[in-house]
């Protein structure tokens, strides 16, 4: 007893949780300053929040190539934790970046906005640098609850508590098969550590056979999948996209589903190590399931958040792809995808930001009839942001895609990269839908509301320089990719 | 192992049996002389003044999540307090973390209003 006390103190190590412990106290402490300010004076939270999540990044940095393990190797933070770190990091300094003029817009600015982004941000490194199934619960609990109320911010809109209240509810069950999944893996290996666990699978190549093993492993699975919006548990994708807030929205389809991916990545590629053959087999069915299901839904969305909502199921199919392939190249892949998506993706969504009147209500097909003409930069922007999501020269789009099935042509899965391709080919459809409904309709409105503010500005130009480098230049991202990976 | 709860098995029999058969045995040998007052159901002595089945403020329902909230940090604080010396000065401190965010989360949901009842 006197030993096991001893020995808890002795192996904590704060070094490796640094990260996500400043940005919690950082949370809390806006919190409290929220309250003491005038209310609906949200810009200084915001600029705060900005300033917090740098600092984060600087310190989270202080893992890379110099690995630190904590709490009895529960948490570590090494070169993968700080790579998805630095992602969901620019994921929400890009969100905040855009919320600022779209809180005063939609009328309903509330200080609390701002921590919660950071306790999620918070949660989500915890996701990535978890090696024990207990500690990433905890990471996606912290994510996922503070996801639920920003889901569901605007609480006087029908389609925002819908959306809250969606997100909740299937989430909660999807936690629940999760930790089903860990109980019953843990009744098998007698852990909860992934490093255990893959030492369990090793010893016995039998344990596929385990009826209880596989039943954990699928549930265990199951959770993840749901987080990452893969078919066929996307099913509150579009819905939760679609009433929330709209950087909310950009958001939760990067940093958190990147954190998602990180976690995933991490129980599967070392825990479930020895299954290599069993789960590929499971895995190149749901790559293409999710590809294929976000994609042609996506065909016949009129809603533009609805229609990114299943790109975004769509694109987290092409990461699968990467899993499918289970080699060097494909695994690194995804963390290349995950950080090109984040810039594509809160790009366009920024851009939406803008083109939005108050309610949202023209955001569809037809209310962006003519906007090439009426604002040509951001109408190019947006373009840009489409083309990448394409995954067309010279944009990151392009790069993400090709590492990706690389991988997996490498692996020997030819046929999954040519259905990846073909997939891409049927998204060209509805992407350049959006540009034909800019650029070749009369225009219907004068979108004089549109007008370009500092902040979103910035968060737009940041994301187009970010999809331009990673396309033309991918090589020294590619390679710390590489050096992150497993 | 196990048989050292027996005693306690016993015990919690013999409960049960005086509890059932009290009630069973007043039943069937009690005198029955039923009246209206008799018949109405207890409220603590009160006069009864309606149906339990009424809507009632959403304000009990913060006082009592807060209540679950806080309550839960005395929950934390009795296994600490068993260990507090084997832990000694780091579990002090851990334990002040703690106690600190639960105070800003006092603050919070005090400068919010939440403790206001009107």
């Amino acid at each position: 007893m006197e030993n096991l006390v001893q020995e808890a103190i002795q192996n904590v190590n704060l070094q490796a949780i640094m990260p996500s412990l400043i940005l919690s106290g950082f949370g809390m402490l806006l919190l409290l300053a929220s309250v003491f300010m005038k209310r609906g004076n949200t810009t200084p939270i915001a600029w705060m929040s900005i300033i917090a999540l740098v600092i984060t990044g600087f310190v989270s940095l202080s893992g890379w190539n110099n690995v630190q393990a904590g709490f009895a190797g529960s948490v570590v933070l090494d070169n993968f934790a700080t790579f998805f770190s630095l992602i969901c990091i620019a994921a929400a300094i890009l969100t905040i970046l855009m919320s600022d003029d779209y809180l005063k817009r939609e009328e309903f600015p509330v200080a609390e906005y701002y921590p919660l982004i950071l306790f999620t941000t918070a949660g989500a490194m915890w996701m990535a640098s978890g090696t024990d199934l207990m500690t990433i619960f905890l990471g996606l609990e912290v994510l996922s609850v503070s996801l639920y109320v920003l889901a569901g911010y605007f609480r006087d809109q029908t389609k925002s508590n819908e959306a809250g209240l969606k997100y909740f509810f299937l989430g909660a069950f999807s936690t629940g098969f999760l930790l089903y999944g860990v109980a019953l893996l843990y009744g098998v290996t007698g852990s909860t550590k992934i490093q255990k666990i893959a030492e369990y699978v090793s010893a016995h190549p039998d344990a596929v056979l385990n009826k209880m093993f596989i039943a954990g492993g699928l549930l265990m699975l199951t959770g993840f999948l749901f987080k990452v919006a893969a078919a066929p548990f996307h099913m509150w994708t579009p819905d939760v996209y679609q009433g929330a807030p709209t950087p909310i929205t950009a958001f939760m389809s990067a940093g958190p589903k990147a954190a998602a991916f990180a976690a995933f990545m991490r129980v599967t590629i070392i825990g479930l190590d020895g299954m290599q053959s069993d789960l590929s087999a499971i895995f190149w069915i749901l790559a293409v399931l999710t590809m294929t299901v976000g994609n042609f839904i996506a065909l016949g969305q009129q809603d533009l958040k609805r229609m990114l909502a299943y790109s975004s199921i769509s694109h987290a199919g092409y990461a699968l792809v990467g899993m499918v392939a289970w080699n060097e190249v494909g695994l690194s892949a995804i963390l290349f995808y995950m950080l090109v998506y984040t810039f594509m993706n809160m790009g366009a969504f920024a851009v939406l930001v803008l083109i939005g009147k108050k309610g949202e209500e023209n955001l569809t097909l037809d209310g962006i009839a003519g906007f090439g003409y009426k604002k040509p930069v951001l109408a190019v922007a947006l373009c840009i942001f489409l083309f990448s999501l394409m995954g067309l020269l010279p944009t990151a789009g392009f790069t993400g895609k090709f590492y990706i099935f690389a991988g997996a042509v490498k692996a020997g899965y030819i046929w999954l990269a040519v259905l990846g391709v073909l997939n891409s080919a049927v998204s060209l459809f509805y992407y350049l839908r959006v540009m034909v409904q800019m650029y070749f309709k009369e225009p219907t409105e004068d979108f004089a509301w549109v007008k370009i503010n500092v902040s979103t500005a910035i968060s737009i130009v940041v994301s187009i320089i970010g999809v331009l480098y990673l396309g033309i230049v991918p090589g020294t991202l590619m390679n710390l990719a590489r050096l992150a990976g497993f | 192992m196990l048989d050292t709860y027996l005693p306690i098995l016993v015990v919690i029999g013999i409960a049960f049996a005086f509890a059932l058969g009290s009630v069973v045995l007043s039943r069937l040998i009690g005198m029955k002389k039923p009246s209206e007052v008799k018949l109405a159901p207890y409220e603590c002595g009160m006069p009864l003044i309606g149906s339990a089945q009424e809507r009632f403020s959403i304000k009990f329902y913060i006082i009592a999540m807060l209540f679950i909230l806080f309550d839960i940090e005395a929950v934390f604080l009795y296994p600490w307090a068993i260990m507090f010396k084997r832990l000694g000065m780091f579990g002090f401190i851990e334990m002040g973390v703690f106690i600190i965010i639960l105070l800003v989360g006092f603050i919070y949901v005090w400068k919010k209003g939440a403790l206001e009842w009107e």
